[in-house]
C-alpha cells in the first residue's frame, strides 16, 4: 500500500508539471491523472493540493461535480452504455436492463470480481448507430438486449487470453 | 498531410516570403498534388462512420489500390461527417469526368470488390463501367432529397475533404476571411456580421454581431480579453458540434480568429466535451498547425494582431453548456452558473471581458467574410438568416446530420429529407431543441424551423437536436425522459431547478405508472411555472419545456393515464402505461 | 446616483446598489433566504425574485440601473416565491419545536410570513440515518437535513476565512454541504471558528449546546460553580434581549449569573490582563533581551491556534506560549481562589461564557487545559447560549439591577476589555510593554493605538517607538488575510533577512471577537463596529487602563505566581503547540 502511494503521488508530479504554470488547469489535471490511473486517487489529490496550490475541499467538491470522474478504481472492462436521447428512443433501457441483468449489478457499479463496470453515458455522438454500446473504446451499434450475453462472453474471453 | 518541414519553412523566410504567402503556397501545393490523381474515394470516418468500421475499410481501399497498382493514380480521402450516419460507414468514388456515386454501410470486403468492379474498370475503360448487384444494392442515388434539399456553408468541407490536412482547407479557401478581415478596421468587420444577421448557434439565438460589439466595447483587464468557443454540446442526442469540430476544425478557429480581431481579444478558448476524442484530437491539430504557419502567434500575417488559442475539456455536466457555468468550469472550479449581470462581455473568465459562441456560430464566420454579409442574409427568414445545421434522429429513414436554410419547414425534415419514419407507422411529433426544447406535433408539420416560430410553439432552436417519434412513442415517456436528464444534470445550486425538477418527476412517474391525478397534473403545472421564474439559469428556466409542452399537445395522452381523467378508458390507459414503461427501468 | 421606480415609488441610490437595497431603502423589504448582508451573494434560493418588465430576476444580485421599473409583489410573484418556499420546506424536516435555531431560524420566519399551511408536496427529507448529524467536534454540530443549501457557510469558510474545510459536494439533489471526503468535520481542516454556524440561516450549523450540562451542573448540589465572561459578550448578550448592538450590559449579566445559580462570578477581562504580563513579558524577552524568534505572534484565539497548527506549524517557535485569558482563569480558579475559599478542587467547575464557538474545541485541546490537575474550564458557553438560558429561567434581563463581578478574579482594567476587538490585544500589551520598558506610563491620548483599530482593512501596520527602537507590528483579523502576512514573514525567515514584523496579533473571526462566531446572529460590519465602540467606551470608563496597574493582578503576582514568565506561571498560564494534520482519513 505505501509503496503504491509512492508511486502514485510520483505519477501524479510529474503529470502536474505542465499545469503548475497554467491558469484553470485543476480540471485537465484530473482528466490526465484519471486517464493514469483509471480514477482520481485520493493521495494523488493530496499532490494536486500541494502542487496547486488548491485546497481539497475544492479538489472533492469539483471531482463530486463532473460525472466523468470516478473516486474508486473502475472494473478492468468499462461497458458504457447509451441512453441519449436517440439511443433511449430506440430501446436504450431495454439494453442497459439486459447488461445489469448479465452481470447481475446496477449500472454505475463494478462487478465483484472487479472485472465489469457499467456506466451510463449521454450519447456518444453516433446517434446513427442508436442504441450504442461503448466496450473499452469498442463501439458497438443498434444493440439489443440480446446482444449483452454475447458482448460480456466476447469480453471475458478476451480478459481471459490477456491473462487477467 | 502536406505539412512543411522546419527545413522548408525556414527556407520559405529567407526567400522572403511572409507567413501569408507561406500559407497560399501551401494551397498551391496541394492543388499541385491532387491535380495528378484520377480519381479519389472519399471515406467518412468521422464518429459514427468510425464507431461502424470505417478505418479498416480506409486500410481495405489503401491496400486493393495498391495490389492494382493504383496508389499514385486514386486519393483515398478520409473525411469528416458526410451525413447519413445511419447508412455508415460512406464512401463517396469520385472518378474525373464521371458522377460520383456514394456506397452505404461499406465494409472491408465491400471494398475491396468497389475497387475491383468500380475504380479498376473505370480508370482503365472509357466507357460506361456495370458493377454487379451486390455493390449496386448498396448505392445511395446522390438526388435524395435528404442530399438535394441542404444548403451547406458549415458543413460544405465536410465529406468533402481530409480535416487534418491544412493545406487542403487553404485550397478550398480557407482562411481567406481571416486574411480579409486583417486588411480592414474592426469596426468593419464588427459591421459585416451584424449585417450578416447572424445569430448564435447554441441555443438562445442571440446576435452574434452584438455581442462581439459588447465586448469590443469593454476594456482589456490585465492587457486581457477572450474568446471562448462553447464546444460542449449536452443535448444527448445531437453531435452537429462534435461533427463540425472533428470535420472542420481549422474553419472554427478561423471564425474565433475573425472574432477576435473585430473585438480586440487576445486569446481564445476551446471547451469540448470530454466525450468527443475526436473533435478534442482534431483541434488540438489544428492548433499545432496554425501555431506552426503562423495563423496564430504573434503579428499575424505580418499585421499588429496577436492570438492565441487553447482547449479546455468538459468533464460530464450538461450544465457547463451554460456560458457563466461554463466560464467557472474553464476556470477548475464546478460548473455553477453565476448570475447575470455582470455579463461575461463585461466580466467572464478570470473576471476579464468574454464573448462565448458556439461551434456552429463560428464556423458561420469565415464563409461570411469571404462572401459577404448579402450572400449570408439572402438565405433564411426575416429573421433567422443563413443555414441550420441539424441533427435528426429517432424513428426516422435518413438519420444523420444536415444542414438547410433557416425557414425550412417541419415536414420537409421529417418527410423529405428524413425521408418519413423508419418504421413507416404515422409520425406524430418531433422533439427540438432537446432537455430544453418542446414537442412540434404531426399537426404542425408547415412550421417553418426557425427561432421565433420554435419559441412560439413552447419549444426552442436549441442547439440543433431533431427527435423523430412515431405512433408507438409515449409522450408522457418522453417528456419524463427528458425531465429525468435535467434532474440529473441540475448544478442543485438553486431550489426551484434542484427540488423542483425533482418533485416534478416524481409526480411524473406517479402519472406514467397509471397512479397519477388532476392535483398532481395542478402540481406540475405549478412547479414549472415557479421554475421557469425562479431559476437561476437557463437549464432550471427551460427544465419544464418538454413537460409543460407535451401536456399542451398531448393532453390527451396524460388523460388517459390519470385515475381521475377526463375519459377513463381502461383499455387505453393500460396501453398508455405500458408505452411509457416500455424503455422504463424498473 | 441612479434614479429607478419600485412598485411606482421613486428611489435613487447610489450606483452599483441592489434592487434588493433600493428597496429596502423604500422600505419595502423583499424577503430573501440566502442573503446575508455581511456576504456576496450567492444567488441560491430564487425567494427575491421580482420583475423588471418582463424579466424575473433575482433581486439580491441585481443592480440597479437608470430609469429601472421594478415590480416587488404581484400575483405572479407571489406566487412563484410560495412555490419555490414549498419546495425549499418539501426537504426539511419538520422538527421547529426542537430545533436549536427556532427562535431565528430565516426560514421559519418565513414560512410564517408567507402563511404556508400545507407543503402540499411529498416530503423528501433523509432520514437522520441515511444523512446522520455531525458532532464530531466539540463546537459545532452539522444538521445536514437541515441544510437549504444557500451556501453562506460555504462563503465564509472558504472565501471569507479561507479555511476550506465545508464544501458543496455532489450535485443536483444529491447536493450536499461537507468537508472534502465526506469527512466529518472533527476530521478536516476546521479550526471551530464558528463563522459558519454565524451565518447559517437555519438550524443546519449550530453551535454545540452546552446548556443542559451546564443546568445539571448548576442544579448539583455538589458542585461549586464559577463562571467567567469574555470581554465582547458584555456588548453583544443585549441584542437578543432587545437592546442596540454595543450597548454595554455587563452588570446585569453578572446579576442573571448570580440569579442563574452560579457561586462566583468573575471575569475574562481579569484574565486578560494577567495575559498581558505574561505574553508583554515574552515580547520583551525576545524583542529587548534577543531571547527566542521574532516576531512573536498572539495565541489566544484558539481557531488561529488551530489553524497556526495545521496550516503554518512551522511558525510555531514565533507563537507565545500563553494561554488564552478564560483558560487563565479557569487555571487561577482552580487552584490560587480555590484555595482562597477553600473549596476543593474537584468540586469546583469553571464555565466560561465566549463569544466564541473554539474555546468548547479549546478547553480539551491539549494537556495543559489540564494543569490545576484538573480540567481547568469544564465548559464554554457561547453568548448565545447564555441568552437563550437567562431565557430558559425567565429572568427579566431588561429590569435587572446592575451587579459587580465577585474578587478577586473579577476585577478589569480598560486593557482587559479591549481584548474583545480586532487590534486590542496589541492595544493592551503595548501599554504595558511601553510601561515597563521605558518606566514611563504611555500618555492617555497614545492609548489608543488608532492605526491597528478599526474594521476596514484585513491586515493593520503600524510602527512604534520604544526606546529609540522601532517596532514594527502587524494585526490581522478574519483568519482569510492571514495567509499573506505569515507568507511574508515566511518568506523573510528562508532568505535569512530581517522579520518584516516583530509583533504580530491574529483574530480568526471579522473584527476580533465582537464578530465572534458564538455572538447573536446576523453580524455585519455595522454591528461589529458598534459592538467595538462599546468596548472602547467601557475601556474609556475604566479607573485603569492598563493591565499592570489592576491591584488583583499585582496581588495575584505577589501572592502567588512570583513574577510573569516564573515557573508557577508557566505551568499554569502557558502552553505548547505541535503541528497537525488537515485530514484525518
Ligand atoms: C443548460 C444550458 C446548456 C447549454 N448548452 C450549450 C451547448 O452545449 N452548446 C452551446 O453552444 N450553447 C449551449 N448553451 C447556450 C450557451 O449558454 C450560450 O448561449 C451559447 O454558447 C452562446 O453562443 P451563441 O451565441 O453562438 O449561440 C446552453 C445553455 C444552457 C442554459
Ligand atoms: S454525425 Fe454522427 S455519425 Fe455522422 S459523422 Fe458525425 S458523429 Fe459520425
Ligand atoms: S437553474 Fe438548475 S442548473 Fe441552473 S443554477 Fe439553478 S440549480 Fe443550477
Ligand atoms: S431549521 Fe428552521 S425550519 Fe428547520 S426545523 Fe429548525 S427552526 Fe424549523
Ligand atoms: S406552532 Fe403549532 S406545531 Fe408548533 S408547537 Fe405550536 S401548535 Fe405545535
Ligand atoms: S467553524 Fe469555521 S472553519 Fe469550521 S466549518 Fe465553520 S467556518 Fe469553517
Ligand atoms: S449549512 Fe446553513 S449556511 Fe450552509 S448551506 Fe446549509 S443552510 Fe446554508
Ligand atoms: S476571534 Fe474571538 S470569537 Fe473568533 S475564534 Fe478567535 S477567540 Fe473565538
Ligand atoms: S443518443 Fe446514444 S449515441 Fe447519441
Ligand atoms: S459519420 Fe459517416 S456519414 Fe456521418
Ligand atoms: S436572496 Fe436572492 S436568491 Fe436567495
Amino acid at each position: 500500500m505505501a509503496e503504491d502511494k509512492t508511486k502514485i503521488q510520483e505519477d501524479t508530479r510529474k503529470i502536474l508539471v505542465k499545469w503548475k504554470t497554467k491558469r484553470g488547469s485543476l480540471i485537465m489535471a484530473l482528466h490526465e491523472i484519471q486517464g493514469a490511473f483509471g480514477y482520481v486517487p485520493w493521495d494523488a489529490m493530496e499532490v494536486v493540493a500541494e502542487e496547486l496550490k488548491i485546497p481539497m475541499a475544492q479538489i472533492y467538491s469539483v471531482l463530486t461535480f463532473y460525472n466523468y470522474f470516478k473516486l474508486t478504481a473502475p472494473g478492468k472492462v468499462v461497458i458504457s452504455i447509451c441512453d441519449g436521447t436517440a439511443c433511449h428512443i430506440k430501446g436504450g433501457q431495454s439494453v442497459i436492463e439486459a447488461f445489469e441483468k448479465e452481470l447481475g449489478v446496477p449500472a454505475g457499479t463494478t462487478t465483484e470480481d472487479g472485472l465489469f463496470y457499467i456506466q451510463i453515458v449521454r450519447c456518444l455522438g453516433c446517434c446513427g448507430l442508436a442504441p450504442v454500446v461503448v466496450v473499452n473504446g469498442k463501439t458497438y451499434g443498434r444493440v439489443t438486449p440480446l446482444d449483452a450475453p454475447k458482448i460480456v462472453a466476447e469480453w471475458r474471453e478476451t480478459m481471459a487470453k490477456e491473462g487477467v | 498531410m502536406v505539412e512543411l518541414s522546419q527545413e522548408q519553412i525556414e527556407k520559405l523566410k529567407a526567400l522572403g516570403r511572409t507567413q501569408k504567402e507561406n500559407l497560399i503556397k501551401l494551397g498551391e501545393e496541394f492543388k499541385e498534388k491532387v491535380k495528378n490523381y484520377k480519381a479519389s474515394i472519399y471515406t467518412c470516418n468521422a464518429t459514427s462512420c468510425h464507431s461502424g468500421g470505417a478505418a479498416s475499410v480506409l486500410d481495405a481501399f489503401r491496400e486493393s489500390l495498391t495490389a492494382a497498382g493504383l496508389e499514385a493514380d486514386v486519393r483515398v480521402v478520409c473525411t469528416g461527417c458526410m451525413g447519413l450516419c445511419a447508412s455508415g460507414p460512406l464512401a463517396r468514388v469520385e472518378i474525373k469526368g464521371k458522377k460520383a456515386v456514394l456506397y452505404q454501410h461499406v465494409t472491408p470486403d465491400m471494398a475491396r470488390v468497389i475497387v475491383s468492379e468500380h475504380v479498376v474498370p473505370a480508370l482503365k475503360t472509357e466507357g460506361e463501367v456495370k458493377t454487379s448487384d451486390y455493390l449496386k444494392k448498396q448505392e445511395l442515388s446522390l438526388d435524395l432529397p435528404f442530399f438535394t434539399k441542404q444548403r451547406k456553408i458549415v458543413l460544405r468541407l465536410l465529406g468533402h475533404s481530409d480535416p487534418e490536412d491544412l493545406g487542403e482547407y487553404i485550397a478550398n479557401g480557407g482562411y481567406q476571411g481571416l486574411m480579409k478581415a486583417l486588411t480592414m478596421k474592426p469596426e468593419e468587420v464588427l459591421e459585416i456580421i451584424k449585417k450578416s444577421g447572424l445569430r448564435g448557434r447554441g441555443g438562445g439565438g442571440f446576435p452574434t454581431g452584438t455581442k462581439w460589439e459588447m465586448l469590443s466595447k469593454s476594456p482589456l483587464v490585465d492587457g486581457e480579453k477572450f474568446m471562448i468557443c462553447n464546444g460542449d454540446e449536452g443535448d444527448p442526442g445531437a453531435y452537429m458540434d462534435s461533427c463540425i469540430l472533428g470535420g472542420g476544425s481549422h474553419a472554427v478557429l478561423e471564425g474565433m480568429m475573425i472574432g477576435a480581431y473585430a473585438t480586440g481579444a487576445t486569446s481564445g478558448w476551446f471547451y469540448i466535451r470530454a466525450e468527443y476524442p475526436l473533435a478534442i484530437q482534431r483541434m488540438e491539430l489544428a492548433i499545432k498547425q496554425a501555431k506552426r504557419y503562423g495563423i496564430l502567434g504573434r503579428n499575424i500575417f505580418g499585421t499588429d494582431f496577436n492570438f492565441m488559442a487553447d482547449i479546455r475539456y468538459g468533464a460530464g455536466a450538461f450544465v457547463c453548456g451554460e456560458e457563466t457555468a461554463l466560464m467557472s468550469s474553464v476556470e477548475g472550479k464546478r460548473g455553477t452558473p453565476r448570475p447575470r449581470p455582470p455579463f461575461p462581455t463585461q466580466k467572464g473568465l478570470f473576471d476579464k471581458p468574454t464573448a462565448i459562441n458556439n461551434v456552429e456560430t463560428l464556423a458561420n464566420v469565415g464563409p461570411i467574410m469571404v462572401n459577404g454579409p448579402e450572400w449570408f442574409s439572402e438565405v433564411g427568414t426575416a429573421t433567422s438568416k443563413g443555414t441550420k445545421v441539424f441533427a435528426i434522429t429517432g424513428k426516422v429513414k435518413h438519420s444523420g446530420l444536415v444542414e438547410v436554410p433557416m425557414g425550412t419547414t417541419v415536414g420537409e425534415m421529417v418527410n423529405d429529407i428524413g425521408g418519413g419514419t423508419s418504421s413507416g407507422k404515422p409520425f406524430k411529433a418531433v422533439q427540438t431543441g432537446g432537455p430544453s426544447g418542446g414537442v412540434i406535433p404531426a399537426s404542425e408539420l408547415h412550421m417553418p424551423l426557425c427561432y421565433e416560430e420554435l419559441k412560439k410553439i413552447g419549444s426552442m432552436m436549441g442547439s440543433g437536436g431533431m427527435i423523430v417519434m412515431d405512433q408507438d412513442d409515449s409522450m408522457v415517456e418522453i417528456a419524463k425522459f427528458y425531465l429525468g436528464f435535467t434532474v440529473d444534470e441540475s448544478c442543485g445550486k438553486c431550489a426551484p431547478c434542484r427540488i423542483g425538477g425533482y418533485q416534478m418527476l416524481q409526480l411524473m412517474k406517479k402519472i406514467a405508472d397509471g397512479k397519477g391525478t388532476k392535483a398532481d397534473v395542478a402540481k406540475i403545472k405549478e412547479i414549472g411555472n415557479a421554475m421557469k421564474k425562479a431559476s437561476l439559469c437557463g437549464l432550471g428556466q427551460t427544465a419544464p419545456n418538454p413537460v409543460l409542452s407535451t401536456m399542451k399537445f398531448f393532453k390527451n395522452e396524460y388523460d388517459a393515464l390519470l385515475i381521475d381523467g377526463n375519459e377513463p378508458d381502461e383499455e387505453n390507459t393500460e396501453k398508455q402505461v405500458k408505452a411509457c414503461n416500455i424503455n422504463t427501468k424498473k | 446616483m441612479v434614479k429607478l421606480t419600485i412598485d411606482s415609488k421613486v428611489v435613487e441610490v447610489p450606483e452599483g446598489t441592489t434592487i434588493l437595497d433600493a428597496a429596502k431603502s423604500a422600505q419595502i423589504k423583499i424577503p430573501t433566504l440566502c442573503h446575508h448582508p455581511d456576504l456576496p451573494p450567492t444567488a441560491a434560493c430564487g425567494i427575491c425574485i421580482v420583475k423588471v418588465g418582463n424579466r424575473m430576476v433575482r433581486s439580491c444580485c441585481t443592480p440597479v440601473a437608470e430609469g429601472m421599473e421594478v415590480i416587488t409583489r404581484d400575483p405572479d410573484i407571489i406566487e412563484a416565491r410560495r412555490t419555490v418556499l414549498k419546495l425549499t420546506l418539501s426537504k426539511h424536516p419538520n422538527e421547529c419545536l426542537t430545533c436549536l435555531k427556532n427562535e431565528t431560524c430565516e426560514l421559519r420566519k418565513l414560512s410564517a410570513d408567507f402563511g404556508i399551511r400545507d407543503t402540499e408536496f411529498a416530503n423528501i427529507t433523509p432520514s437522520k440515518e441515511e444523512m446522520p448529524l455531525d458532532d464530531s467536534t466539540k463546537s459545532i454540530v452539522l444538521d445536514p437535513r437541515k441544510c437549504i443549501l444557500c451556501g453562506r457557510c460555504v462563503e465564509v469558510c472558504q472565501n471569507v476565512q479561507n479555511v476550506w474545510a465545508l464544501s458543496m459536494l455532489k450535485r443536483g439533489i444529491n447536493t450536499h454541504i461537507s468537508p472534502a471526503a465526506d469527512n466529518k468535520l472533527g476530521d478536516s481542516p476546521c479550526i471551530k471558528c464558528g463563522q459558519c454556524t454565524a451565518h447559517c440561516p437555519t438550524g443546519a450549523l449550530t453551535e454545540r449546546d452546552d446548556t443542559q450540562y451546564v443546568w445539571s451542573l448548576l442544579q448539583d448540589p455538589e458542585k461549586y460553580c464559577v463562571v467567567q465572561i469574555a470581554p465582547a459578550v458584555r456588548v453583544a448578550i443585549g441584542e437578543a434581549f432587545g437592546y442596540k448592538p454595543g450597548e454595554i450590559t455587563t452588570g446585569k449579566i453578572y446579576a442573571a449569573l448570580r440569579r442563574l445559580g452560579f457561586n462566583a462570578v468573575f471575569d475574562t477581562n481579569f484574565g486578560a490582563d494577567v495575559t498581558i504580563m505574561e505574553e508583554g513579558s515574552e515580547f520583551i524577552e525576545r524583542f529587548v533581551n534577543g531571547k527566542g524568534a521574532l516576531p512573536l505572534i498572539t495565541s489566544c484565539c484558539p481557531a488561529w491556534v488551530d489553524y497556526m497548527e495545521k496550516y503554518f506549524s512551522d511558525m510555531i517557535p514565533h507563537f507565545s506560549s500563553c494561554k488564552s485569558p478564560h483558560e487563565i482563569v479557569g487555571a487561577l480558579a482552580k487552584t490560587y481562589y480555590a484555595d482562597k475559599v477553600n473549596v476543593p478542587t474537584e468540586k469546583m467547575r469553571v464555565i466560561s461564557i465566549m463569544p466564541c464557538t473554539a474555546k468548547k474545541f479549546e478547553i480539551l485541546r491539549s494537556e495543559e487545559m489540564f494543569s490545576s490537575g484538573f480540567q481547568d474550564v469544564d465548559v464554554s458557553l457561547t453568548t448565545r447560549e447564555l441568552a437563550r438560558m437567562i431565557k430558559q429561567a425567565g429572568i427579566d434581563f431588561v429590569n435587572l439591577p446592575e451587579e459587580e463581578a465577585d474578587s478577586p478574579l473579577g476585577s478589569y482594567t480598560g486593557a482587559g476589555t479591549v481584548f474583545g476587538f480586532s487590534g486590542g490585544v496589541m492595544e493592551a500589551a503595548l501599554r504595558t510593554v511601553h510601561a515597563v520598558v521605558t518606566g514611563k506610563e504611555m500618555p492617555e491620548d497614545a492609548l489608543e493605538v488608532k492605526p491597528i483599530l478599526g474594521l476596514d482593512k484585513g491586515i493593520k501596520e503600524m510602527t512604534m517607538d520604544l526606546n529609540g527602537k522601532e517596532v514594527r507590528i502587524a494585526v490581522a483579523h478574519g483568519i482569510g488575510h492571514v495567509q499573506a502576512l505569515l507568507e511574508k514573514v515566511r518568506e523573510a525567515e528562508q532568505k535569512g533577512e530581517e522579520p518584516p514584523y516583530h509583533f504580530i496579533e491574529v483574530m480568526a473571526c471579522q473584527g476580533g471577537c465582537v464578530g465572534g462566531g458564538g455572538q447573536p446572529l446576523g453580524v455585519t460590519d455595522e454591528i461589529r463596529k458598534a459592538r467595538m465602540e462599546g468596548l472602547m467606551k467601557d475601556d474609556r470608563g475604566s479607573k485603569q487602563r492598563c493591565s499592570h496597574l489592576n491591584p488583583d493582578v499585582k496581588k495575584l503576582y505577589d501572592e502567588f505566581l512570583g513574577k510573569p514568565l516564573s515557573e508557577r506561571s508557566h505551568h499554569l498560564l502557558h502552553t505548547s503547540y505541535q503541528k497537525r494534520e488537515l485530514y484525518k482519513k
